[in-house]
């Protein structure tokens, strides 16, 4: 099957690759981008190992095609930080222990972020419910969801 | 016996610094199984049998290997011949051979059957369907029971060892039985006496990230192999086996690894990508599917267990007996001899006797899942325990203390416990203002206590310290959950120089002597101990380097805040030597320093914990909601608080996924229904309340700070406090996991008649 060419702009890089139609943008990511933050922890969509944003909206990347990123703008958990600067919600991580294995964390950074975005002072409920769609096996959640709670009041107090 | 130099005032230890390799996990950074890359590396896929139970009659595979993307194709001829088969675990690489590729038979579904190396991991998928191979389906066995009945079709004839008593079906593959004083006269003294029987089904470790390798070996027999194990010396001693090659041949490193909880403790893919890179002479990498890890690697055991248990009105234990049926798939290892071990550990009991058996039915090998057993067991007895304080109108926790082992007693599966923490658990559980709490209508209230024994294992540490005063440690255990700081502090602690002047690397298996696998709760107590000693040898040198420098015995020097003093006013009035100006001369004073720790720590100090839950059954959809949860451990001593706390925040919430929805799913057909985390439910964010903790801090006397491990005990309660606090928010007793929905809405419906 022949190759298509796809043009797409990744964390604010323009990049451009060769991919099978039947490739993930995760396999693109992945495999033809060396950028191998975002994690494939089920390939169906059900974990959130493999979160990123798509033109600003949060997907899982095994559930859309490379072909599909085509003119695009992804944001991955590589873009996170501005340089040296940790983004807020990756201090807090460190901080309150909230991730043990790390495996979902990259996942769980950018659905947070996306959530936070979208709205900046999100009941625990709200956030739980955001992140069901992050699979953590290590940690309960409880660290997690504290880190990111916590992250969303100093950055109200910061604004 | 305490150790004499048992430390217990800290600078350092319990102390919550930023991990050292948080940077590298928070960014993206840090380079997991998956995420290793060679130049010319194929990609590896793996054919699985459909059948549970079935005769592999033939495969062709020419096809496959006509194919100009395939370059390499193998099957159980690939693998050494010399791998011999023993009964029971005497024949452990055997075991794991027929694992991870099929001899004569396929034994479940799932069974890996053949693989293949091809271009890309498309190419590869794509090439297996190439893979003609030709089945003679046989009677299949999925259930525990079932297998141990005498129709059940035999998975292996003298799979048993000597264990195993005459006259039983030989799908029963190990016998334990333990216990002392008399039962029958235990049950004559009680005033109430249960019996019930109980049942849990396997569930998956559920780690987030599939098995996944990078593997090269070559013609001259060198191999190098990178991947996710919870213990790369276990992984390069096993693969070199079943490849026939010399075991310092290869070496081992150990990815960052995305969670394993007991499921990485042995290997899978990594010997059939060793397999198929010396036959196409190329790197190949091998990454599991989803699907892949439920069908093919560890589940846990499923079980079926009587408990019997006499009681006095006063609360008194005067007798107890469990029967403990472990399910371990298609091979030796189920852990009943553990269950039956553990069940009754928490109490002091004057008469008990407890008998396990390992039974093989056809699916996946089980693996380690998090203190082996024990969950199941604890399950069973407590929720018995449970039963009659509700029928004596007794409190429960009262009845576990009355009844608690203490220092001193004799444990239920033989030895007499040193300094332990039971009581002071209980005595927090009781003055947790969670057990005062009141429930609203529709809400129960469960405890449980727990028990692990904790292990020690062969451990190797290396520390070296550099000219300017920073030191780097070279440890053996995987990080699964934080080890990297808890063995920092520690090192830091002894040498008396800034947390942040210390590197701790996970060395590969060529640059350290050998580790056990992280497991067995081992890594902080064995690897902390290793660090620590390894500290002090280096203490040791650097003190005698001041002693030369000042010209004065070495014992009239001591190591005070990172630097040499002397000991006493007797000893000569010298200026504290820091850390940095010995190390900065070291190479003309006597050479490089470093500090070394080999050995096999046997007293990592039994563990033991206790859990309240409150749970809110809804009677319409049968669904339980968890609406509070606290858990109380002994640590000996936490390292680092927060870790210790996600040990048992994490340890609850995969206890609750079992306890109320994970299970294998098997048809009728012996295949597996729920291969996808869609059917096989973990617990989300959305399923939890924040779960509350308590450290206990017991000193271990096995350990220079009193560390006991914590990575296990906190499975072990939660299934037996769930049910009991459905059982009572229900009014009705909940004897078999998980307590799903509709398995709720059957017993209400029973309940009411």
């Amino acid at each position: 099957m022949s190759k298509l060419h796809v043009s797409t702009t990744v964390n604010g890089d323009s990049v451009e690759f060769l991919c099978d139609p039947r490739e993930t943008l995760l396999d693109c990511l992945r495999d033809k981008l060396n950028l191998t933050g975002a994690k494939e922890g089920c390939g169906t969509g059900d974990c959130g190992a493999c979160s990123v944003t798509v033109d600003g909206r949060l997907v899982c990347s095994c559930l859309m095609l490379g072909v599909e990123a085509d003119g695009k703008d992804i944001a991955t958990v590589e873009g996170m930080a501005e340089g040296e600067e940790l983004h807020p919600l990756q201090k807090k991580f460190i901080e309150y222990a909230a991730l043990q294995c790390g495996i979902c964390t990259p996942g769980v950074l950018v659905a947070a972020k996306a959530l936070l975005e979208k709205n900046p002072n999100p009941t625990e409920e709200e956030a739980r419910y955001w992140l069901a769609g992050n699979l953590c096996r290590c940690t309960g959640y409880d660290k997690i969801i504290r880190a990111v709670m916590d992250t969303a009041a100093d950055m109200r107090e910061a604004s | 016996m305490a150790l004499d130099d048992q430390k217990s005032v800290f600078k350092f230890v319990g102390t919550r610094p930023d991990r050292p390799d948080g940077l590298d996990k928070v960014t993206g950074r840090a380079k997991f199984g998956a995420d290793a890359y060679a130049a010319g590396m194929l990609h590896g896929a793996i054919l699985r049998s459909p059948h549970a139970h079935a005769r592999i009659v033939k495969i062709d595979a020419s096809k496959a290997e006509a194919h100009r993307d395939v370059k390499a194709v193998v099957t159980r001829a690939d693998f050494s011949d010399k791998v011999e088969f023993k009964p029971g675990l005497a024949g452990e690489f055997w075991n794991v051979l027929e694992n991870v590729m099929a001899g004569e038979k396929a034994l479940y579904d799932g069974h890996a059957v053949a693989a293949v190396a091809a271009t890309s991991a498309l190419a590869a998928r794509d090439a297996l369907k190439l893979i003609e191979v030709e089945y003679e389906v046989l009677p299949h066995v999925t259930d525990v029971d079932k297998a141990m009945a005498a129709d059940a079709p035999v998975i292996r004839e003298g799979a048993a060892d000597y264990s195993v008593p005459e006259g039983l079906h030989p799908n029963v593959v190990r016998y334990h039985e333990s216990g002392h004083g008399d039962v029958e006269a235990g049950f004559a003294e009680a005033d109430l006496v249960i019996e019930d029987s109980f049942t849990t089904e396997a569930t998956h470790q559920g780690y987030i990230e599939p098995h996944a390798c990078l593997a090269s070996l070559g013609g001259d027999g060198k191999g190098e192999l990178w991947c996710c194990t919870q213990g790369h010396w276990i992984a390069q001693k096993t693969c070199a086996a079943l490849l026939g090659i010399e075991t310092a041949q290869l070496r081992v490193t150990a990815s960052e690894i995305g969670g394993g909880f007991g499921g990485k403790t042995t290997v899978f893919i990594e010997p059939v990508a060793l397999a198929l890179s010396r036959k196409a002479n190329r790197p190949v990498k091998i990454v599991m599917s989803r699907s892949e890890v439920f069908r093919a690697t560890g589940p846990t055991s499923s079980a079926s267990m009587d408990i019997k248990i006499g009681m006095k009105k006063d609360g008194t234990i005067t007798a107890a007996e469990g029967i403990f049926r472990l399910q371990g798939g298609a091979f030796p290892g189920a852990p009943g001899d553990m269950t039956a071990m553990c069940a009754f550990a928490p109490y002091d009991l004057s008469n008990v006797r407890q008998v396990g058996y390992d039974v093989m039915a056809n699916r996946p090998k089980q693996a380690a899942y998090r203190a082996p057993g024990a969950p199941m067991g604890a399950f069973a007895v407590e929720s018995v325990l449970d039963e009659l304080c509700n029928q004596l109108g007794l409190d429960p926790l009262d009845v576990r203390l009355k009844n608690a082992a203490h220092d001193g007693s004799k444990a239920s599966y033989g030895p007499t416990y040193d300094q332990i923490g039971l009581v002071k658990t209980l005595e927090e559980a009781k003055a947790h203002p969670h057990y005062a709490a009141p429930l609203k209508p529709g809400q129960g209230r469960g405890i449980s206590c727990g028990f692990w024994f904790n292990h020690g294992g062969e451990t190797s540490v290396s520390l070296a310290l550099s000219e300017d005063g920073s030191a780097q440690l070279m440890v053996g255990t995987p990080d699964i959950g934080g080890s990297r700081a808890s063995m920092a502090l520690m090192a830091v602690e002894v040498l008396g120089i800034p947390y942040e002047n210390i590197r701790v690397t996970v060395a590969d298996t060529a640059t350290l002597g050998y580790n056990d696998v992280s497991h067995g709760s081992r890594v902080t107590y064995a690897s902390g101990l290793a660090t620590i000693k390894a500290a002090k040898h280096a203490v040791e040198k650097l003190c005698e380097r001041a002693a030369a420098k000042w010209g004065i015995p070495v014992d009239a020097v001591k190591w005070e805040d990172g630097c040499a003093v002397p000991s006493g006013p007797n000893a000569g009035d010298f200026d504290p030597l820091p850390l940095a100006d010995i190390t900065a001369n070291m190479g003309a004073t006597g050479g490089p320093i470093s500090g070394h720790f080999e050995a096999t720590p046997e007293g990592a100090g039994v563990s033991f914990g206790t859990h309240i839950v409150d749970a809110e059954v809804d009677p319409e959809t049968g669904k339980t909601a968890i609406t509070r949860y606290t858990v109380i451990q002994d640590a000996g001593k936490a390292i680092h608080p927060a870790y210790v706390e996600g040990q048992y925040q994490g340890g609850a919430a995969q206890g609750i996924g079992w306890a109320l929805n994970e299970e294998y799913i098997y048809g009728e057909d012996g295949r597996l229904q729920n291969s996808i985390f869609l059917d096989y439910r973990i617990p989300v964010a959305s399923d939890l309340p924040m779960i509350d903790t308590v450290i206990v801090e017991v000193p271990n006397p096995g350990h220079p700070f009193g560390v006991r491990g914590v990575g296990e005990t906190g499975i072990v309660p939660p299934l037996a406090a769930i049910a009991n606090a459905v059982s009572n928010a229900a009014g009705v007793r909940m004897r078999d996991l998980p307590m799903s929905p509709p398995r709720i809405l059957a017993a209400l419906k029973a309940r009411d008649g």
